[in-house]
């Protein structure tokens, strides 16, 4: 009894070590020269595989990151600059900082300003949707509603309101690595800067039909006026084909163009409420002084304002 | 005027739905729902109750709390499970054993994969292989219960199938088993006593299959190949020792066989979606059947060879592909 | 055994019920705008401005590129704009607006009714004038017919197949000029015979049509006796199956052999034109007379006027739908074609094109989606799929994006006809997520084979 018990343990140590030595040789063979330093960069990284900064994941990122001479081709969004600080310091690069993006939804057109005129009854899917026809209101160029963004969002940043039937980015849970804007085939949602204090200043309308068109199917629909281009003293606001866009890397965020739209086609996020139109001059230097002071320090280094 | 919808193409339906093939389904199985009825009186009413009850029941249930999601007992797969379940019982079975099979069959056979058209094997075999090896005892008494009809004596022992296990186990030729018990095939084919409800009658079985034919719910490969390799596997042994393996017909009309190709191997979800899959799955069922009948130990082996050919559905479905238009 | 397509298929209920009504001709409205877009490939590029006037038949169009066709005014009158307008699916195309005034054709265009049986010799005179008068399929894809029957010179034709099949419910247009213009498309034919130089000619009919069977047969009868030019053209009664009107089905019922994937007919020395069409040829090449109007079934059994109209191009649906009474109460969707593969019309102001051929009122019973279920594998897709696909295959495989295994299972090989939606148990939406990917698939695959060449 004793015996086979001795046996087996023996045959199998036998056993136990050859295939050591069998599997060590074999890792030894077939191993695969990898620089170091990507294990040490994906390390770093914020590990969620998003794709966002334009690679299959992170360790592909990682990968590039090692093999190129400078960080000025790879930025990871989702990381922000903290990351990108961290990249760099593992491979003695310089990193040139982004001021952080949010994504922004491009459309007004809840509920009550876009009519519905006819009942979608297909598939649940924007990109269904688009291909088969204008879309469930008068408006062409509008938000469809079927929550492909809410879906491609990994990060569980975006959500339909059901109250406007709009999709609604939640600022600290956005990355800004881009997949919504990828998955939207009405183009809406636009990566922006975040702005200082995420106060920022959009054109939130597409819709490139003529005014009137424009405006009959869509109470808030941007009617390419141009009042905010003329109001706009930094000459941030272009309009073409009837729809206005603010560069958000010229706009000062005065909001004089907030008060000049007709249609309130232009949002201006996270500012102080604005007060009642009567109290307006006892107030609104407070608010423009603050937002002209926040202003000289943004540009140059934007991440500092975020904090 | 109403607003107009807008859809993709196609703009029409056919009339079919899960519910109305889940229907169709249930129709099909009233023929031998009626028969059970009828030779074994209440028992077989309580035990169909029951296991319908608890089976539609459980589904209600685990959608509403554990799921959480819109439930599914309108489209009658319940139903289905549950009589399929019934029939698979032995009238004699108390109501909780029917209870048991049922939180087998929906609970863990069925929704814990997600429902209706996630399971890997088929529910109600699930249910009832779990009580013949839970209950041997409970799930091998046949007979007892007094019928609607009179005249029948309903107290038997065991199946036809059992009894010639027995009997070849003790020396026995098969000639002198079907003398001592007064085998008929004509009394198999209408009333079969001594057996799982569904099992009595064949007759009631083929009614049911034509219907399902009929009403285009099922393409006939499945249960043919079943049927088919069934009879020449059979058909081989017989002809090389008639006096130890059963004749092709005795082994088509007793036990499960019918009852199975048909309503059971033939489930949409745990069967192979193309024909020659079909045909390929069906002959799965038919050896395995037969080898657990002539040289296993339980006397009967449908649910088993069922059980053991839903998991190779996958492979089927995955190398059974049907021909493509202009791919050679 | 009546021939038929060898995979799947549908039987959709048949619902003909507007075959009985004979063609009328639509009052010409007051005003009209004709679409550039209404060919497959390049819009037109319109040739007119605001001011001109115009007559019937003028070009007003012209073709950019090769795949694309001229457009012709469909009435006589001033031009009020050029500009985008709203299509029937409410997307902006470019527009003609005429003001009609009058009704003055153009010199050359033969208006009377006599049938002209003369077979000109040139082929090349058959085409251009073809081509010159905007002759595009009408059998729904709008191809431009002229560049369909000039194959490349590598491949040649040997058999042509008119499309009498009309295998969607409800249409009767083309059953309506079968009837009533049999000979003008069997002369139709013969012109295409000639520019393919092909022997035979078999024109396709479902067996539910015996009345077109019959003046189809005995226009082809009667053809053949007056000239040897009619000689090969023959009438094929095929069983009734859905889709038997698409091309490579056609093909494959009536001569057995498969077109092979992402292949055209050509490449198995076919070529397929509906009848609608060949009237069209025999309008253009015998009369010279643009394509300027098309027959429109208006149709539905909550519509209380069943008919089939001479529509001219460019006119508004809405102004058909007003001529007969107006949509119905109880009407919940208008589709433009059949009912398998037609569009939903969410713009009803939108004007006809010169592939209208069917404007169908469904109720809210017979077209609303269920709730989808859960698939039940029961394979009833996989069974009615003509071109022997697995569509609940395919539906997982596009909801999770996989290119590669979607490019596999042969995603660019549906047809979009529907079958799979129709037949599924369970309500699922397999067309309208495989359509979607079918679409991404083939770009795909053009993208990796464009380089190359």
């Amino acid at each position: 009894m004793t015996t086979t018990i001795i046996w087996t343990i023996v045959a199998i140590t036998v056993l136990g070590v050859l295939l050591a030595v069998v599997l060590y040789l074999v890792a030894n063979k077939f191993k695969v020269e990898e620089d170091p330093r990507i294990d040490e960069v994906e390390k770093v990284m914020p590990g969620a595989n998003c794709g966002g900064c334009g690679f299959a994941g992170c360790r592909a990122f990682a990968q590039s990151c090692v093999e190129s001479a400078s960080l000025d081709n790879n930025f990871c969004p989702v990381g922000g600059n903290e990351v990108m600080k961290k990249v760099a310091a593992v491979l003695g690069l310089e990193v040139h900082e982004k001021a952080p993006m949010v994504a922004v939804v491009r459309c007004n057109g809840t509920c009550a300003n876009r009519p519905v005129v006819n009942g979608y009854d297909g598939l649940k899917s924007c990109k269904v949707k688009a291909a088969l026809y204008s879309g469930d209101t008068g408006c062409f160029y509008g938000c469809l509603g079927c929550g492909d963004c809410v879906a491609a969002c990994q990060f569980g940043a975006i959500s339909m309101d059901p109250q406007t039937g709009l999709p609604v980015v939640d600022e600290e849970k956005c990355t800004a690595c881009g997949a919504c804007v990828k998955a939207c085939p009405k183009k809406i949602i636009e990566l922006r800067n975040k702005g200082p204090k995420n106060r920022r200043v959009f054109v939130s309308c597409v819709n490139m039909e003529k005014g009137a068109t424009a405006r009959k199917a869509c109470s808030a629909a941007c009617i390419g006026c141009g009042k905010c281009a003329k109001a706009c003293p930094f000459g941030a606001i272009t309009v073409e084909h009837n729809v206005a866009y603010i560069d958000f890397n010229k706009c000062k965020l005065c909001r004089k163009c907030v008060a000049e739209c007709p249609t309130g086609a232009i949002h201006a996020v996270n500012f102080p409420a604005l007060p009642p139109k009567t109290e307006q001059p006892a107030v609104k230097p407070v608010v423009a002084q603050s937002a002209a002071g926040a202003k000289p320090e943004v540009k140059p280094e934007p991440q500092k304002k975020e904090e | 005027m109403n607003k107009l919808l807008v859809s993709p193409s196609p703009h029409i339906h056919s009339k079919t739905s899960t519910r109305s093939l889940m229907l169709d389904v249930v129709i099909a199985l009233l023929p031998s729902v009626i028969v059970s009825i009828l030779f074994y009186g209440w028992s077989a009413v309580t035990i169909l109750a029951s296991s319908v009850i608890f089976c539609v029941l459980l589904e209600y249930l685990i959608t509403r709390y554990l799921l959480r999601r819109p439930n599914t007992i309108g489209d009658w797969s319940a139903v289905v499970t549950g009589i399929i379940l019934a029939l698979n019982l032995p009238s004699t079975a108390p109501w909780w054993v029917a209870m048991i099979g049922a939180v087998v069959a929906i609970g863990v056979a069925k929704m814990t994969f997600g429902g209706l058209g996630q399971n890997v094997f088929n529910p109600a075999i699930t249910g009832r292989v779990f009580l013949l090896i839970s209950f041997p005892a409970i799930m091998t008494t046949w007979g007892g219960a007094k019928g609607f009809i009179g005249g029948v004596d309903a107290v038997s022992g065991a199946t036809p199938l059992g009894i010639v296990k027995e009997g070849l186990a003790q020396g026995m030729t098969l000639d002198q088993i079907f003398d001592l018990n007064n085998f008929s095939y004509a009394q198999m084919l209408f009333v079969n006593i001594g057996g799982s409800a569904g099992e009595i009658s064949a007759l009631a079985v083929i009614a049911g299959f034509i219907y399902l034919l009929a009403r285009k719910v099922i393409r006939p490969y499945i249960t043919l190949s079943v049927l088919l390799t069934v009879a020449v596997f059979s058909g081989i042994f017989w002809l090389i020792d008639p006096s130890q393996y059963t004749d092709p017909l005795f082994n088509l009309l007793t036990g499960g066989v019918l009852l199975g190709s048909v309503f059971m191997a033939t489930d949409y979800v745990t069967s192979p979606m193309s024909d020659k899959g079909g045909i390929i799955f069906g002959i799965g069922i038919g050896l395995i059947t037969m080898l657990i009948r002539y040289f296993g130990s339980y006397p009967e082996g449908m649910s088993f060879a069922i059980l053991i050919m839903n998991s190779t559905v996958p492979l089927i479905n995955k190398f059974c592909k049907q021909k493509k238009f202009g791919r050679a | 055994m009546k021939k038929t397509f060898s995979i799947g298929g549908v039987h959709p209920d048949d619902k003909k019920i507007s075959a009985g009504c004979r063609i009328e001709t639509l009052p010409v409205p007051k005003t009209v705008y004709i679409s550039m877009a209404q060919h497959l490939g390049g819009p037109a590029k319109a040739v007119v401005a605001a001011g001109d006037k115009v007559k019937t038949g003028q070009v007003i169009g012209e073709p950019t590129g090769f795949i694309s066709a001229y457009v012709h005014s469909s009435v006589s009158g001033t031009v009020k704009s050029v500009g985008l307008r709203k299509d029937i699916v409410g997307i902006p195309v470019v527009h003609v607006e005429i003001e009609v005034e009058g009704d003055e054709w153009m010199e050359g265009i033969d208006t009377s009714d006599t049938l002209v049986t003369d077979i000109p010799q040139d082929p090349k005179f058959i085409v251009d004038r073809i081509k010159s008068n905007g002759v595009v399929g009408l059998g729904g894809a709008t191809f431009p017919t002229n560049v369909k029957l000039c194959p490349p010179p590598d491949k040649k034709a040997d058999i042509l197949i008119l499309n009498g099949a009309e295998c969607e419910p409800y249409l009767t247009s083309d059953y309506r000029i079968m009837i009533e213009k049999p000979r003008q498309i069997v002369v139709g034919a013969a012109l295409m015979k000639r520019v393919l130089g092909v022997g035979r000619v078999v024109i396709g009919i479902e067996e539910n049509k015996p009345e077109a069977i019959a003046s189809m047969g005995e226009a082809a009868k009667a053809l053949a006796a007056v000239s040897p030019d009619y000689s090969g053209i023959e009438v094929m009664t095929l069983k009734k199956k859905y889709p038997q009107g698409g091309e490579k089905q056609l093909i494959d019922a009536v001569v057995h052999r498969q077109v092979k994937s992402m292949g055209l007919p050509i490449d198995v020395g076919a070529v397929v034109q509906n009848v609608a069409t060949s009237l069209a040829v025999y309008d253009a090449v015998q009369k010279n007379r643009p394509l300027i109007d098309n027959t429109v079934t208006v149709t539905g059994e909550c519509f209380p006027k069943q008919s089939n109209l001479l529509v001219r191009v460019g006119t508004p649906i809405s102004y058909i739908i007003d001529y007969l009474g107006g949509v119905p109460e109880t009407a919940a969707k208008v589709v433009s074609g059949g009912p398998m593969m037609g569009k939903a019309i969410s713009n009803l102001d939108a004007a006809t094109l010169k592939g209208t051929s069917s404007v169908l009122f469904l109720t809210e019973a017979q077209t609303k989606r269920q709730p989808e279920t859960n698939c039940i594998r029961c394979g009833k897709c996989a069974e009615a799929c003509p071109m022997g696909l697995e569509p609940f295959l395919l539906n997982k495989l596009a909801r999770n994006g996989m290119m590669d295994e979607l490019e596999q299972n042969a995603v660019q090989d549906c047809i979009e006809c529907g079958c799979c939606l129709y037949s599924c148990p369970a309500y699922i939406p397999l067309l309208d997520t495989i359509r979607m990917a079918k679409g991404e698939v083939i770009k795909i695959i053009r993208s990796r084979t464009a380089p190359k060449k």
